[in-house]
Order: C-alpha cells, then sequence, then structure tokens
C-alpha cells in the first residue's frame, strides 16, 4: 500500500490535499494514536522496517551502472529464480562510495541491512546462496552494517558508519543517497521529506524562510558562494507578473558528479528544496536546467515531479495554500557555458547559450527579461534540512562565514573514488587522506586541482588549508562546485595546465575576446613548452618559446580581469596556481627541454641500461623507427635522433633494461 | 548623480553608462561592438576602465553608473588590457591590410595605432575561413571578422532577417549562414547594413567596377550613368566634405571625367515613379484592388516580402524602382530617340544601396537585356573617382543630361525616409482634387523614426497611410495585413532604418549623427527645387504625350511595371 492509496482511503469531504494530509499524519503519527497503526504499517514497510520477504537493494546510480550493476541485477534475477526465492530488488542511487561498486545490500525480515561491495556478476550465485539460502553472511564482499540507532553491534560486522570512507563525514544532502529508493516519494516521505515544505507553506511567510536561509549563511554551492538568501531577497523585492526559478543541474566541470549523484539519489529532496524557494521568492514556473549527458538524472527527475504532482505537491494551490508551482525540466545540449547564469537563461530562452553583462542580474531581470533566481542543484538540496531544523542548527556546521556542508567529488590517483560530504572547514589533508584514502600504488602525493577548470592545482605545502570559500581564495583555487582531483607525482604540472586550457578553448563561447583568443594562446604557448626540438619546424619556434613564457602571465592576468563570464575570468587560474607553486617545472621544460614528471613525451630520452641488457633483440625489432641498435646477445643503444619516443621498447623489454629521462 | 572620472568631478543622469558620460565630457574610450541605438553586448571588452573603488575592470558601454562611483579610463591596467585584447585580435587576423577594402578606414587599424603596437607579442594559429563571393550583393571574408556581432545584430534585431549568426564553439566561432552556406543561397535580403556596422573589412560590397571601365573603354558602348537621389549628399563625405554637403553638380561633372557619356538623373526616375505608383493606388482603391499597397522601391524590402511574406507580394505596388524604369527608358525611349541600337547603351546606376545589384539582375528586370547593366555603391564611385585621379572638391558643378536630367522636390525626398509617401501623396492629392495642396510639405512622416503613421485627407476621403524603416518595424504591420486587419491603404517601406541616405553603400564608418545630416541635406534639397511636385516635371508630362500614353496603361505596364518571385525561407 502506498500512503497516497491511505489517504484515498481515509480522506473526506474536508481533508487537506493528500501531500499535506500525508506529511500531517506523518508528523503526528505518534500522537494520533487512532490512525498509527495503518499509517504506521506502510511507514514501516516503506522504510523496510516490516517486510515479509527480503529486500535487495542496488546501487544503481551511474557509478554503479558503470560497474555493471544491469548485469549483476539480472544474475540476481537469475539466481533467486533458481532458488525458488521470492524477494524484492530496489534500484536505490549512489551511497558515495564509488570505487567499492557495485554495492548491493541485503535485508532480510527481521535482520539487519547488509552491505556488500564490489560485487561482480560472478560473485552473485555465491552470494545469493549463503545469504538467502542458508542464511549466512557471506564475508567475502561485507562492507558494513546498518546498525539502528541505540542497537547492539556484532564485533565481527562492522557498522558501515566507521569504516573511514563514511566515519569521517557528515550527510545532510546525501543522507538519502543510496539508502532509499529514489524514484519512490514514498521513500522520501517516510525518512521525513517534504516536512520542510510543510513547514515553510504552512507555518511561515516567503519573507520569513528567507530570512531564515539568510541567518543560516547558505552560500551557493555552484561555485561563486554568493549568499543565497540574499540572492531570493533581490528577487522577491523586484515587483514583476512572472518570476521564475530554475535549478541549475548543468555540471560540467571535469571530474566533477555532485549534483548528478543527488539527482539521481535523492530527486525529491531537490524538487522540495525548490518548491520552498519558489514560494520565498513569489516564482510560480521553475525549470531544471539538465544537461542531456545525465539521462539517468533527467528520467529520475521526470518520475519525481510526475509523484510531486500525483501527491498535490506541485501544480495548483500546494497543500491547500494559496501557492502554486510548475516545474518544468530543459535539457541542455551540453556546453560548458551553460552552466553560466546569463548563459544558461539564454539557452532556455532557445537562444545561443552566451552570456550577457551583468547588471542587471537574474534576480531584477533574467528568464524572458523577468526576475529568476538560478540555484545550484546542491544549494538546493540544502534547503529542506535548513528549514525542518532551523537556522541556528544550520550555523552549528562549518566554518564562522562558511556554514553546512559540502559535497566533494574525489577522483584522478585516489584510492576512495567516490563523493563525500563533510562538514566546512575539514582540511583537504582529511579528506584526500583520511576519507579518500590518500595515493595508490604506493606513489607520492603531488597535488590537487579543487574547482575545475575554474579552480587551482594546491600542492602539498597548502593541503592544510580548511576547506572554507575565502581559504581556498586564498591560496590560489576556489570552492569550485566541489570536484577534487589528486594528482601523484608522475603527473605533470605544465600538461595539466595544458588540459584545462584546451578544455576551457574549446567551450568558450566564442563572444568576448580575451576568452576566446587569450585562452587559444595561452594553449599555444604550453604547447610549445612541451615541445622537442625536432618539432620545431624553423628556428623563430625557439624563440616563440620563450617570448610565449615572457607573456605568459601578463596574457593570463589581462585574461582574468577583462573576461566578460565567468568562464572566462576564472579560465587562467589552472595556468596562475600552478606557475605559483609548480614555477620550477615550467622552467624545466623551458630551459632544460625536461618533463620532471616524465610525462610530456617529445622531452623523454630513452636509455637502455647496459648491464641489464640480455642482447635480446626484441626492441630492436619492435622499434618502428630501426632507432636501436646492437648485436645479438650484446648490449643495445638507442639512437635518440631516430627515436619518436613510442614506448614499444620500454613497454616490451622483458628485463626492465629501458628507461626514461 | 556625481561621479569622477579621470579624477575629475562631473553629473550624471541615472541609468546612464560610463560611456556616455565620458563622451559627453570629452573623454574617448574606443568601442568596438558598441552600437549606440542598440543595448550593449559587452562583448569585445576594448571599452573597459578601472574602477576606482575595487579595481575591477568593467566594460564601459554596459555598466550602469552609481552615485559616488570613480573610475580610470586610462590607467595602467586599462592600457595594458586595452593594448592585449588588440594584439590578440590582430594574432588571429590576415593582417593584409594593404590589399583589404577598408584599408584607412578601419577600426581595428585605428586602434592598432592609437595603443601603439609595434609587435606580434602573440603568435600562432590563424582561424580558416570560406571566401564567400557567390552573393551578387555583399562579400564575406570569415578571416578578417573580429565576430563583434554588430552585424549579427544589425540582421536579427534590426532588420529581422536573420541571414548571419554565430557559430561554432570557442577559437572555432565564426559568424556565418546557416551550415556556413554562401550568403546567395539563404535568406539573405542584401541590404547591406552588416557592411554598414562593420568594424572592419569582414564585409563588403561585391565590386562592380570592372565591368563599367570596360564599358568606358569600349567605343562601341555608350555609357549612361544615373545617380540615386541620397548618393549626392554623402560622396562629399569620401572625399573630407561635412556630412550633409550637397554636390550634385560636382558627381555629374566627376562622371563626365571618367569617361561616362551621357549622366541621368534617377530622381526622373523617381518622378515617374510617383505618377505611376500614384496612379495604382488610386485604380486599387477605386477598383478594390488589394490593400494596402505598398511600395516597392527598395529592393532588400522587396526580396524580404518574397522570402518571409511570399503570400503577400500581391501588396506589392507593380511599379519597377525609379532606377529600373529609368534604365528600361534609356533602352527603349532614350535609344530611339537618339537612334541608338540599345545593345550599345550600357547603364550604370550609382546608388547608396547593395541590393540594387542584386536587383538589377533579376531576370524579370529587363527583356533580352537588362534595364539596368552595372550598380555601383556610393563608395565604389569614390574609389573609381580616386583611380582616375579626378580632385573631386575642385569640380565645377555641371548640369544633368536631357531628357532624364529633369527633375522635382518629390523625387529627391525618396533618398529619406517617408519621402516616397510624401510624395505620392503630393501627385495623388493633385489627381483627386486637380490642384496642389496649400503647403506642399507633410510632415508627420517625416523623420528618422522606425514608424510613422499618418491620416490625409483626400477630397473627403481618409487615406491611412504609413511610412517603416527597419525591416523590423514592418513585421506587425505584415501581420496585420496576413490576418485581413490592416486598416492602411498605403504604406512606405524602407529595408534600410533612416531610408536610402544611410544605405547598405553609403560611406562608412557608420554614425548616425552623419545619417541625420544627410536627410536635413534632402529636406533642404527639396524646398529650393523650383517644383516639388513629379507631376509638375515637364520632362515626364512630354515623355507620356511622346512614349508611353496613360499612366499604368500597355505600355506603361510592359516598361515601367514589374512582378514578384515567391521564394523560401531558407
Amino acid at each position: 500500500m502506498r500512503f497516497i492509496d491511505y489517504y484515498e482511503q481515509k480522506k473526506s469531504a474536508d481533508e487537506p490535499p493528500a501531500g499535506r494530509f500525508i506529511v500531517e499524519a506523518l508528523e503526528n503519527f505518534s500522537a494520533d494514536q487512532q490512525s498509527e497503526s495503518e499509517i504506521q504499517q506502510v511507514r514501516k514497510s516503506v522504510l523496510l522496517e516490516n517486510i515479509s520477504e527480503p529486500a535487495i537493494l542496488i546501487g544503481m546510480g551511474t557509478c554503479g551502472l558503470a560497474n555493471g550493476a544491469n548485469k549483476v541485477m539480472e544474475a540476481i534475477e537469475k539466481e533467486l529464480e533458481k532458488h525458488q526465492i521470492s524477494a524484492k530488488l530496489i534500484p536505490v542511487g549512489c551511497v558515495g562510495y564509488c570505487a567499492k561498486e557495485v554495492i548491493v545490500d541485503i535485508k532480510r525480515p527481521g535482520e539487519l541491512r547488509i552491505s556488500y561491495a564490489q560485487v561482480k556478476v560472478t560473485d552473485v550465485p555465491a552470494l545469493i546462496e549463503s545469504t538467502l539460502v542458508k542464511n549466512e553472511i557471506y564475508h567475502e564482499k561485507l562492507l558494513g552494517v546498518y546498525y539502528p540507532d541505540g542497537a547492539l553491534m556484532d564485533e565481527n560486522l562492522p557498522d558501515i558508519n566507521s569504516i573511514p570512507f563514511f566515519r569521517n563525514q557528515q550527510k545532510v544532502v546525501l543522507a538519502n543517497c543510496g539508502v532509499i529508493d529514489p524514484e519512490n516519494i514514498d521513500a522520501y516521505l517516510a525518512r521525513g521529506g517534504y516536512q520542510a515544505l510543510h513547514k515553510a507553506l504552512i507555518t511561515q511567510s516567503p519573507d520569513n524562510v528567507i530570512q531564515e536561509v539568510i541567518d543560516a549563511g547558505l552560500r551557493g554551492r555552484g561555485g561563486g558562494g554568493f549568499p543565497a538568501g540574499k540572492k531570493w531577497h533581490f528577487a522577491r523585492n523586484t515587483k514583476a507578473d512572472q518570476k521564475y526559478l530554475i535549478c541549475n543541474a548543468d555540471e560540467g566541470d571535469p571530474g566533477a558528479f555532485m549534483d548528478r549523484a543527488v539527482l539521481e539519489g535523492d530527486p525529491h529532496r531537490v524538487v522540495e528544496g525548490m518548491i520552498i524557494a519558489a514560494y520565498a521568492i513569489g516564482a510560480s514556473e521553475g525549470y531544471v536546467y539538465c544537461r542531456a549527458e545525465y539521462p539517468l538524472a533527467i528520467k529520475r527527475l521526470e518520475k519525481t515531479i510526475a509523484q510531486a504532482k500525483e501527491y498535490g505537491l506541485l501544480g495548483e494551490k500546494i497543500m491547500g495554500s494559496d501557492f502554486s508551482f510548475n516545474l518544468k525540466i530543459k535539457k541542455g545540449a551540453g556546453a560548458f557555458v551553460c552552466g553560466e547564469e546569463t548563459a544558461l537563461i539564454h539557452s532556455i530562452e532557445g537562444k545561443r547559450g552566451m552570456p550577457r553583462p551583468r547588471p542587471p542580474f537574474p534576480a531584477v531581470s533574467g528568464l524572458f527579461g523577468k526576475p529568476t533566481i538560478i540555484n545550484n542543484v546542491e544549494t538546493l538540496a540544502n534547503i529542506p534540512a535548513l528549514i525542518n531544523n532551523g537556522a541556528q542548527w544550520y550555523t552549528g556546521i562549518g566554518t564562522d562565514n562558511s556554514k553546512g556542508t559540502k559535497i566533494f567529488a574525489l577522483s584522478g590517483k585516489i584510492v576512495n573514488t567516490g563523493l563525500v560530504e563533510v562538514p566546512m572547514g575539514v582540511t583537504l589533508r582529511k579528506i584526500i587522506f583520511d576519507i579518500g584514502g590518500g595515493i595508490p600504488d604506493g606513489k607520492k602525493f603531488k597535488a590537487v586541482q579543487i574547482g575545475g577548470p575554474s579552480g587551482g592545482a594546491l600542492p602539498e605545502s597548502v593541503i592544510d588549508t580548511p576547506v572554507d570559500y575565502e581559504s581556498l581564495k586564498s591560496v590560489g583555487a576556489i570552492m569550485g562546485s566541489g570536484g577534487l582531483v589528486v594528482m601523484d607525482e608522475s603527473t605533470c604540472m605544465v600538461d595539466l595546465a595544458k588540459y584545462f586550457m584546451t578544455f576551457i578553448q574549446s567551450e568558450s563561447c566564442g563572444k568576448c575576446i580575451p576568452c576566446r583568443e587569450g585562452t587559444k594562446r595561452l594553449l599555444e604557448i604550453l604547447e610549445r613548452l612541451t615541445h622537442s626540438y625536432k618539432s620545431e619546424r624553423n628556428p623563430e619556434e625557439a624563440l616563440l618559446r620563450f617570448q610565449g613564457m615572457m607573456y605568459l602571465e601578463r596574457l593570463a592576468d589581462v585574461i582574468k580581469n577583462t573576461s566578460l563570464c565567468g568562464l572566462g575570468q576564472t579560465a587562467a587560474n589552472p595556468v596562475i596556481s600552478t606557475l605559483r607553486y609548480f614555477r620550477a617545472e615550467y622552467e624545466a621544460h623551458l630551459y632544460d627541454r625536461k618533463c620532471p614528471s616524465g610525462h610530456c613525451r617529445e622531452l623523454l630520452t630513452y636509455f637502455i641500461d647496459t648491464s641489464k641488457c640480455t642482447g635480446c633483440t626484441l626492441c630492436a625489432i619492435k622499434c618502428p623507427e630501426n632507432a636501436i641498435i646492437g648485436e645479438k646477445k650484446g648490449p643495445h643503444y638507442i639512437i635518440d635522433e631516430r627515436c619518436v619516443r613510442c614506448d614499444q621498447c620500454r613497454v616490451n623489454c622483458n628485463y626492465d633494461a629501458i628507461y626514461v629521462r | 548623480m556625481n561621479i569622477s572620472i579621470n579624477n575629475k568631478n562631473v553629473w550624471a543622469g541615472p541609468g546612464e553608462t560610463i560611456l556616455q558620460v565620458a563622451n559627453r565630457e570629452g573623454i574617448k574610450i574606443p568601442t568596438l561592438c558598441y552600437l549606440k541605438e542598440f543595448s550593449p553586448t559587452g562583448s569585445c571588452r576594448i571599452c573597459v576602465v578601472e574602477n576606482e573603488q575595487n579595481g575591477q575592470l568593467v566594460p564601459s558601454c554596459a555598466f550602469p553608473i552609481y552615485e559616488g562611483m570613480q573610475v580610470q579610463t586610462n590607467s595602467p591596467k586599462v592600457r595594458r588590457s586595452r593594448k592585449t585584447i588588440i594584439e590578440l585580435l590582430i594574432a588571429n587576423h590576415p593582417q593584409d591590410c594593404l590589399v583589404c577594402v577598408r584599408n584607412g578606414n578601419c577600426t581595428l587599424q585605428d586602434l592598432a595605432a592609437e595603443y601603439g603596437v609595434r609587435e606580434h607579442r602573440y603568435r600562432g594559429e590563424r582561424r580558416k575561413g570560406k571566401l564567400d563571393l557567390a552573393s551578387p550583393s555583399i562579400e564575406r571574408d570569415p578571416e578578417k571578422c573580429i565576430l563583434c556581432g554588430r552585424c549579427v545584430r544589425m540582421c536579427h534585431e534590426i532588420q529581422n532577417v536573420g541571414a548571419i549568426d554565430f557559430m561554432n564553439r570557442g577559437f572555432n566561432s565564426q559568424v556565418a549562414p546557416a551550415l556556413d552556406r554562401s550568403l546567395n543561397t539563404v535568406a539573405c535580403v542584401n541590404c547591406g547594413q552588416c557592411i554598414v556596422v562593420c568594424p572592419v573589412g569582414a564585409l563588403r560590397e561585391k565590386s562592380s567596377q570592372k565591368p563599367i571601365w570596360e564599358a568606358i573603354n569600349d567605343p562601341e558602348k555608350i555609357v549612361v550613368a544615373q545617380i540615386a537621389p541620397a548618393v549626392r549628399v554623402a560622396l562629399g563625405e569620401e572625399f573630407g566634405m561635412e556630412p550633409g554637403t550637397i554636390v550634385t553638380g560636382k558627381i555629374v561633372a566627376a562622371l563626365r571625367r571618367l569617361g561616362i557619356e551621357v549622366v541621368f538623373d534617377t530622381n526622373f526616375g523617381a518622378d515617374l515613379t510617383i505618377i505611376e505608383e500614384a496612379s495604382e493606388l488610386l485604380r486599387r482603391i477605386q477598383l478594390g484592388g488589394e490593400l494596402p499597397m505598398i511600395t516597392s522601391c527598395s529592393p532588400g524590402w522587396v526580396k524580404y516580402l518574397e522570402h518571409f511574406y511570399p503570400d503577400l507580394i500581391g501588396h506589392l505596388s507593380s511599379c519597377k524602382s525609379p532606377h529600373e524604369m529609368e534604365g528600361a527608358l534609356v533602352k527603349s525611349y532614350y535609344a530611339k530617340k537618339i537612334g541608338v541600337d540599345p545593345n550599345r547603351l550600357f547603364v550604370v546606376s550609382i546608388m547608396p544601396c547593395t541590393a540594387k545589384k542584386f536587383e538589377a539582375q533579376r531576370p524579370e528586370l529587363g527583356s533580352d537585356q537588362p534595364d539596368v547593366d552595372a550598380v555601383v555603391t556610393t563608395r565604389e564611385l569614390a574609389r573609381m573617382l580616386r583611380t582616375a585621379g579626378v580632385d573631386f572638391s575642385r569640380l565645377p558643378d555641371e548640369p544633368f543630361d536631357d531628357p532624364m536630367g529633369e527633375s522635382t522636390g518629390a523625387g529627391t525626398i525618396f533618398g529619406v525616409a517617408g519621402g516616397v509617401m510624401e510624395a505620392a501623396i503630393r501627385t495623388a492629392r493633385y489627381y483627386l482634387t486637380g490642384h496642389d495642396m496649400d503647403f506642399i510639405e507633410f510632415t508627420p512622416i517625416r523623420g528618422l523614426d522606425g514608424v510613422k503613421a499618418a491620416e490625409v485627407n483626400l477630397n473627403g476621403n481618409i487615406l491611412r497611410v504609413a511610412a517603416i524603416n527597419g525591416l523590423k518595424n514592418m513585421e506587425r504591420f505584415l501581420e496585420d495585413i496576413r490576418e485581413k486587419k490592416s486598416a492602411f491603404h498605403f504604406i512606405e517601406v524602407m529595408a534600410c532604418p533612416g531610408g536610402c541616405i544611410n544605405g547598405g553603400g553609403q560611406p562608412l564608418p557608420y554614425d548616425p549623427e552623419k545619417v541625420r545630416k544627410r536627410a536635413e541635406a534632402i529636406y533642404h534639397l527639396d524646398r529650393t527645387m523650383p517644383k516639388r511636385a513629379s507631376h509638375h516635371n515637364e520632362a515626364i508630362q512630354k515623355l507620356y504625350e511622346e512614349f508611353i500614353g496613360e499612366p499604368g496603361g500597355k505600355t506603361a505596364h510592359q516598361i515601367l511595371h514589374t512582378h514578384y518571385i515567391e521564394r523560401e525561407a531558407f
């Protein structure tokens, strides 16, 4: 039975609409003895506390699917059929521990929910047999156990929240991700969903809501960190016949997937945040601008909107109040610049996604010329918990100027790739080493790129910086949307800057000159640094290398100071920050034509360690340029002028005799 | 509001931009993408100034001032930024100034000189682009384009055509017709307003100088030139004269110096157009033809209607445009009169317009040979005169040749928006009442506003008229006509904002103030003409007696009227 079915049974003529009725019933179920039994029953079954058959929850966010969650699910279905077991399969979002996907949770009636990690198709027969046939724990893949509050713990069965990856996190926005069925509004309601909406709509005025958000000090999570409540205040105070609320889900930074995980794992939280925000500013229409590369997020959002409408939580006269709000999804075509708010507005209007100068700010004149508030997914997903628990609770988390939690996406050279939510103010070191598990393969940490292409690369010397907006800015990075790309000693920082310039240069909208032309020239300067003598066609090239280096900072400065939008103004940050912390590496490229990290291929020289070479001739056979000479069973040599750095000799050598410098 | 610019306190009105205030105070701030009548796009960043309070650079064209604001327009940071921007543009520019049509008249060239660019600080790849030479009116050189977007805004916001737009991203961005096709295969109306606003040489007219030189040098050919009304108030600018200087006689003399045998006045054709058009209007009203009737003098407008409202071409007057009428008469009436084979006559129209180049090539305008053989713009004529070493400012004033040299003030005001309508009213009034207006000037439809409407009392009949310039302004009128809701009888449309005085072939660079002065000069000419209504043109009266017979009659239809073609919007 669903909550709405319960409502249909119970409702009488003067009953409030479904959503309000259910939320109130859930809020009061302990006080309201009469209805307790029934709504409690539904609630417990939704929360899997009261089930008659086993429930199997499979992590089917994009990370899970990429690791083969679909095939694992098929295999589980097959096994269940084989053993004639009836069980409920529930796809859930990402719990954050992407490195451990596919994660399968199994809960048998009356027992604890047990989480298994890195489940492959080949594990499924044994997993199902031990857990559901033999009623045992499948220790080989055990991740942890979800203990209810105050439950007695079994020494042999670790609490999932005691694992280092989870222990240091504080989940506010991600509380439901990977835990509940994201496509079931009842699951969200049963865990307190839409209570914040009820509180705001029924008991607070829009000005109260805005004041609460201002008091809480919530700052935009999309990158800029502008106080959300203040922004809402501007829109509220602008008189207009129509206002819009837009959720910016055009997450495009390389290595960032926070918004996707929230939309896939707990879309109702975002929608609830949007409805509250719309109520606060007085918007009757809203858009979720979501990139089309997130098909699963879009599919789940569509379902979420349909369910919210069915429960009367979207549409006309929400919860019986005078407030109406309709929500549409607009798919972005994959332009990075459309994450910039004025470009995003143009895109929704059906125009080419190009930014325009501000002021006027969208809060005054935005979509179709009407006051418009654009908030990032994570910002809006913060709203329900903020309203539910109040500003005072919210300000208890984080630092003086940066309140609440922040989600980071860990990727790159890090053991625990995944999604983490931490209170503002923890250090980068804690995130990377305690939660992220450090660098794999025994290599040394070199830098962490924070804030995507607009951010900066921070070295070991500053990773004790607390993550808050101001501290990160002072060391030359930005909070950004929350991508953390970790790099080890084998990463070349010139190459890193080159990578980001390539990205920005092709994603610039082409409107303003410094960004369009300047980033191209920056990229060319960096490319020249990584060239060897051999690839230089004329003597002038060598001059251009030095000239480029001379003007690199000047150009980066002008791009930063004069570009039209945030994309251009931050475009040079990867260059500026790597120059600040890794200048020696640039100089090695420039003066010595050497890449200290051994990454820039053209600057490498291949050698054969004659003491190790057995003269097997394999390298000479594999060399496409006949650059290796030597007698059979005698030591071989590489003629550098012929070598094209294809790496074939080194890869094929059976004696580790070939090295690179 | 009080603000400070370069440490000087100045007064400023609320809502003004820094650029507006600075210009008023005599402080020059360079601009590239800025266009006076448009909302700023802030895309070129060349106009940045430093906000002293926070050290930030803000675009002066787009940034609204606030009380107590302090800006520096010439700080080291500003100079360095502007210079870098110019250097970046140069790095991606062909730098073939010596062979560029805008050599000496190019904003980028001027900026490079003003900011003392002395080296190629940034060098690298240049954007590749296809030269587009296929249109009979407009040539595009995408490699010279600096992507300021002025042409795009003009084409979309003012002309409502949208033949060009931005395509691709980042360094590969370019301005082009859809799918990078050629201008002549898309719904470009050839108005040339893109050229007018282009600060560099990325857009230019298709040159027609070569066939004219050939005809001049061909002893078999008799070259007959005619000059449009708007050319005589603009050509002087090309030779350093004040905007609005009237140089009619000098042009006639100059053309003779080039070796052109006969010089006629397109104003004669304009007077003739009025006779035919006024007759057609009265006939439509009396016999219940399609109303409103819309003028057909502006070839950009005609093509616009053919592309976007092909169902409404019945509303267009069937009259050829003035220079086409005149060309057709040269090859019939005049050829017969001087006893020369029409094939030996080569008609050159000197026009303020690029769309006339396309118009002259329409197969329906001509019989076995075109009515007009070549069209050159005001700018091209200036180039020809310079090539020929004609010292324009010292030329004497010479009169036009007969019989197509006589004209009235009515023909003259064809050069400015609203002029065709005013000229037609002068004659229609005479036709209906048998006498001229007491005040020959009809001022409600004067001025450079895009939309002007009025009612005229013609012998008790109310004639509702409108004069529109800038094609976007015509959109709602066309929608009304389509829905049969239009109350108008007669509408004049000029594709270019302000009419022919601001045509796509007029001297560059664009400046609205120059356009205003050209308009004043046109009205001054009208006031000083001995005859001010087309029906008083004696040469035309004679033409009807000797050759055409009745306005709108059989001969008139053969020679002076045309038909239109339904085209597709893409």
